[in-house]
């Protein structure tokens, strides 16, 4: 499929124009056809990336909600540095840069008959599809957890009103209340996310109710970044979190949203607001589609990202098996631009080649003090790898002002990214 | 081992001094409209698109990391030896800069050389 031309292009679409379909207001558009689904990190970086580099494509982005919050700066929400609204967008920009919005959900994946089947009852048609639908919940994991307790215990993983949800219940919450935040075994989505949670809840605490107290339930024994967090936490907030791993009995078997009490195997933790993350899978649509094979998450080609079961349908970010590339906002943007390149390679009919990619990700103990990890990738052995494992991190021991300039950099990343996607 | 602890200049001084290169870039250069250089082949833009997604689409940075689009190349190229080298600290680049060789970097200083200074 790699090698197929332009002219062989154009007698397929010829060819398929018979099919009736519910045609996109850009159908008509002289390229083909791509449609994407899921308007996050991945598949808005993919859209936008396209358009920019090809302006005769059709592109059509399929997204549920008419308004996206990001996860990365969302725990700033919950510290209370600023409201839900600094990490909202709209589609506005997206459309306005020529690319077709439909705000519906896809049901259903046909690879043979290249549809996408909407809730709607539309069915567009494609000829490229990227598959972006981030993670979903596996809600029956922990006992007493759905996603109606879910209203009780927020996750707060898929930011937005789960975030604000959170936010309240920190607010509203008596000076002297534990707060407990419970994360999965690994992999999920942004792998320091909970414990640069932890630190921005805190820096609210310590201001507003300095007798709280934080409890990290953990599934795993050890977590990324971990020698800098506890730095972190010993100078900024000292006493205040407390650090569970599985070994000594931090993972959450159950949870009772009545009593909100959260219990692992040995002991049980009555909460004021309890976090509970639960374990995650690829979005729905791809599993429906079978693109998980089974596994929960989807294989892919390391340089293209095109699926491992069907031809023509790639699959980004948190959704897929990238390796050793974490599952971060930042890995499906690279990821989407590595993928975006390969469908326009595919189109004039070369091979496509491998892109570099990199994960760099900052986490915020407060305000003014970040420090970060830098991952490079390289294809090795048909997936992707790390190209150093050494000095990685931000060292143990920075200076206050070495943590500053990080958490602008922070700040100026976010502005940047959200700003190739949505701006 | 830290080798960032070998500098030889300040690093404020030279994340300035870097924002100054791009800042008062004195050629006009030969600039591509649009995002991305057209004209650069398949392999410096593989390269590039990572970089943006911290410096910016068509390197133009908002806010504290520094804008390398239309950077003057020579000064760039520099720039980004030296973080490999640890001979200069910045933020973070003397850990990313790891990642490329000396082919790459000259790639991607011609690559965001020649694209829209901000």
């Amino acid at each position: 499929m790699r090698t197929l031309s332009r002219r062989r292009f154009l007698v397929e679409s010829a060819a398929a124009a018979s099919v009736p379909i519910a045609g996109s207001a850009t159908a008509a558009a002289s390229g083909p056809r791509v449609v994407v689904i899921g308007g996050g990190f991945g598949g808005v970086s993919l859209a936008r990336y396209l358009r920019r580099n090809d302006p005769k494509l059709s592109i059509t982005l399929i997204e549920r909600d008419a308004q996206y919050a990001t996860c990365p700066f969302s725990n700033g929400v919950l510290g209370g540095l600023y409201p839900l609204s600094r990490v909202s967008f709209t589609y506005r920009q997206v459309k306005a840069g020529g690319i077709e919005v439909i705000n519906d959900a896809a049901l259903r994946i046909d690879p043979a008959a290249r549809t996408v089947a909407l809730a709607g009852g539309r069915t567009v048609k494609f000829d490229y599809l990227v598959v972006s639908p981030g993670i979903d919940f596996i809600w029956d994991s922990i006992q007493g957890y759905s996603e109606q307790v879910a209203q009780v215990m927020p996750h707060a993983w898929k930011a937005g009103t789960q975030t604000a949800l959170l936010r309240r219940q920190l607010e509203a919450m008596a000076d002297g209340g534990l707060v407990v935040i419970a994360p999965p075994a690994m992999p999920y989505r942004c792998p320091p996310g909970p414990y640069e949670r932890a630190s921005l809840i805190a820096y609210y605490l310590k201001a507003h109710k300095p007798k709280s107290k934080i409890i990290i339930l953990d599934a795993s024994d050890s977590f990324i970044k971990q020698e800098l967090f506890m730095e972190a936490w010993a100078r900024l907030y000292p006493g205040m979190i407390e650090w569970v791993p599985g070994s000594r009995s931090g993972k959450v078997m159950s949870v009772n949203a009545a009593t909100m009490t959260v219990s692992t195997a040995f002991d049980d933790y009555k909460a004021a607001v309890a976090n509970i993350i639960p374990p995650q899978r690829a979005g729905s649509i791809a599993i429906a589609a079978g693109l998980d094979q089974g596994t929960g998450y989807c294989a892919v080609d390391p340089v293209t990202f095109e699926s491992r079961v069907h031809k023509r349908i790639y699959v980004l970010g948190d959704a897929t098996i990238a390796g050793e590339m974490p599952k971060s906002g930042f890995s499906a943007n690279g990821q989407a631009k590595a993928c975006g390149r390969a469908i326009l390679a595919d189109i004039a009919g070369v091979a496509a080649t491998p892109a570099k990619l990199l994960n760099i990700c900052y986490s915020l103990a407060d305000p003014q003090y970040a420090f970060s990890i830098v991952d490079a990738f390289a294809v090795k052995d048909d997936a992707l790898r790390l190209t150093f494992e050494d000095n990685r991190t931000t060292p143990l021991g920075a200076s206050d002002e070495e943590h500053r300039r990080e958490a602008q950099s922070a700040r100026s990343w976010y502005a940047n990214i959200t700003g190739e996607m949505f701006g | 081992m830290r080798l960032g602890q070998q500098t030889t200049r300040p690093r404020g001084r030279d994340i300035r001094q870097y924002g100054r290169w791009v800042q008062i870039g004195v050629v006009i250069l030969a600039s591509v409209p649009g995002t991305v250089a057209a004209a650069a082949d398949a392999n410096a833009v593989g390269l590039a698109d990572a970089c943006t997604s911290c410096h910016g689409t068509g390197g133009r940075s908002q806010g504290y990391i520094p804008s390398i689009g239309g950077a003057d190349k020579a000064a760039l190229l520099r720039e980004l030896k030296a973080f490999r080298a640890q001979t200069v600290q910045a933020t973070i680049m003397n850990r990313i800069a790891r990642a490329y060789t000396d082919a790459e970097l000259e790639t991607l200083a011609d690559y965001f050389s020649s694209t829209r200074r901000p």
